[in-house]
């Protein structure tokens, strides 16, 4: 076979697999900003999910997503810390490392019934603190690989001339290393951040749903996403509409996140 | 010097809780399978293709065939779809776009990768299901639904990586291809694919670890039928979605045998990662 033809038949198959790759995006896209358009209104903001709102499950996801970002950066962040600044290459840093990098990509659903054999059953139902710390576990091993990577970038030198000019290995730590790597980081946690707010799996066994408003995290709690699947297939026009919206919202949400920590924060191209 | 000390014990007390996090899953799935492996044992539990609830509610006759072959075909599909577009995409990324297609081509498929699983399954289930029922009959929650929505949700995942590992031949070796007349098609297949194989290999496994846990998207589309697909557009379950659909309900011996399911999804997902991570995409630092 002509190879010139040949070379030609593989690039165009390899630019028809790039078109096929975004249009699946914009196929989703396109279905979720004419559905979300059709269902989104005021109504959904201002009222709760039993009055056919989101205004509820919305608050609830944010605050299971915000109280696991509270509980599992801080853990995170100090294990990366260790990894990269006191462990380094130690068989025992190698250990964690991997194995947080396996957690990583552990099914969602194992961690949700995980928690559930933790956090549920111990306290005799469904509570909002088992759902914070199912995301939080989610999250963990996350942020110990973007800081393990952030810190990573940070120069040996400026390390070293903290320590010369006298700080201990805390304040070069917290004062040096952290700031340079300040950047990286709140990429990291926003990213992070993102990926925990649209789980399902977790939630559903451990903070399940509530129909109503909700501060009390010792109770069932309100999620958009366990709602937008229940809603979703459940045989009604009113409930499906409803999840198109949720969903419609939550795409939104997430991809602003994705595209603020590319566009405002420009990370630096790791090599 | 308090604060020294207080500041690295806080670390390493977070690095082992990372550890500690990782045990607890493996215990505590054991700890409630052990009624489920009691009664049942591993041959038999895995080869057994029933699942009935016994009439109090409690006991039960459980087998995990038919949620471990839903999950193991649905992502089988998954492979075959995702794999030639996947590989399209990063041949497409690292040697054939201009440079002003590479950053929006880059962008657009980590969005891609970015949308939360549960988007997937809502348009799976309103559009693309029907979609593929139109075309190939069947049902439209299939295991062929949720296997090419399970691939295509990879797709980005897999390029990226592929993208990666490919980015990383030497362009001394590149150039020196073209500069003897090689076509782009023989710099990809005699030169970047070659170097950049096992990190591609690895790739392909990672997003299979990824596709073997995926529960929302499936949960939508592969139907939640207990019974073995006669064809590619009839309904089945896998293993997460057998979870997500009856954990709430489940009397003490289903909720054992769905600890079970839980534990041995865990292992095989643990295994297939470790294996693409440690042997195939190896870090170097």
């Amino acid at each position: 076979m002509n190879r010139l033809l040949l070379n030609k038949i593989v690039i165009t198959l390899s630019t028809l697999a790039a078109l096929m790759g975004i249009s699946f995006l914009l196929w989703i896209l396109v279905t979720l900003s004419i559905r979300g358009y059709h269902s989104i209104d005021w109504h959904i903001f201002t009222t709760d999910l039993v009055n056919n709102g989101l205004r509820n499950v919305i608050i609830g996801q944010f605050i299971l997503a915000g109280i696991a970002t509270v509980i599992g950066v801080p853990v995170g962040m100090m294990a990366g810390i260790y990894l990269r600044e006191y462990g380094i290459n130690s068989k025992f840093a190698m250990i964690v490392r991997n194995l947080s990098d396996v957690m990583m990509s552990a099914p969602s659903i194992v961690i949700g019934i995980f928690v559930y054999g933790i956090f549920v059953v111990p306290f005799g139902g469904f509570n909002g603190w088992a759902g914070v710390i199912a995301l939080a576990i989610l999250m963990i091993p996350i942020v110990v690989s973007t800081t393990d990577s952030m810190l990573s970038l940070v120069p040996q030198e400026l390390r070293e001339a903290g320590i010369a000019l006298g700080a201990s290995k805390a304040q070069v730590i917290y004062k040096i290393v952290l700031s340079a790597a300040k950047i990286g980081l709140i990429t990291g946690v926003l990213l992070a951040f993102a990926r925990v707010i649209g789980e399902t799996a977790p939630l559903l066994f451990t903070s399940a749903n509530n129909n109503f408003f909700s501060f009390g995290l010792s109770n069932q709690y309100p999620s958009l996403t366990v709602s937008i699947y229940h809603l979703a297939l459940f045989p009604s026009q009113t409930s499906q509409n409803l999840a198109w919206a949720g969903s419609a919202i939550l795409t939104l949400l997430v991809l602003f996140i994705n595209l603020i920590t590319r566009f405002i924060f420009k990370p630096r191209k790791q090599k | 010097m308090l604060f020294n000390r207080f500041f690295r014990g806080l670390s390493h007390t977070s690095a082992w809780l990372v550890l500690t996090i990782l045990f607890a899953i493996i215990i505590v799935l054991f700890h409630y399978s052990k009624s489920a492996i009691g009664d049942f044992g591993f041959f038999h539990f895995i080869t057994n293709s029933k699942w009935i609830v016994g009439n109090d509610g409690n006991g039960g006759n459980f087998g995990g065939l038919i949620p471990i072959l839903g999950t193991f075909l649905s992502s089988l599909i998954a492979m075959v779809f995702a794999i030639p577009i996947a590989m399209g995409i990063a041949i497409f990324l690292t040697e054939i776009a201009p440079e002003f297609l590479k950053a929006p081509v880059g962008i657009a498929v980590e969005l891609l990768a970015a949308i939360p699983s549960i988007i997937y399954g809502m348009w799976g289930l309103f559009y693309f299901g029907p979609l593929l029922q139109s075309w190939f009959g069947g049902q439209s929650n299939s295991l062929l639904t949720a296997g090419v929505v399970l691939g295509i949700m990879v797709i980005p995942f897999m390029a990226a990586l592929s993208r990666d590992a490919m980015n990383t031949t030497p362009s001394v070796l590149v150039e020196s291809a073209y500069s003897m007349g090689a076509t782009r098609y023989e710099v990809i297949k005699d030169i970047v694919f070659p170097f950049a194989k096992k990190g591609i290999i690895g790739s392909v496994i990672l997003s299979l670890g990824r596709a073997l846990g995926e529960t929302m998207a499936v949960a939508f589309l592969i139907g939640g039928v207990f019974r073995f697909p006669d064809s590619l557009t009839s309904a089945t379950i896998s293993i997460p979605v057998l979870i997500a659909n009856n954990f709430g309900e489940a009397g003490n011996l289903q909720l054992s045998a769905m600890f079970y399911m839980a534990l041995i999804l865990f292992i095989i997902s643990f295994f297939t990662i470790t294996i693409a991570k440690f042997y195939f995409l190896r870090k170097t630092d």
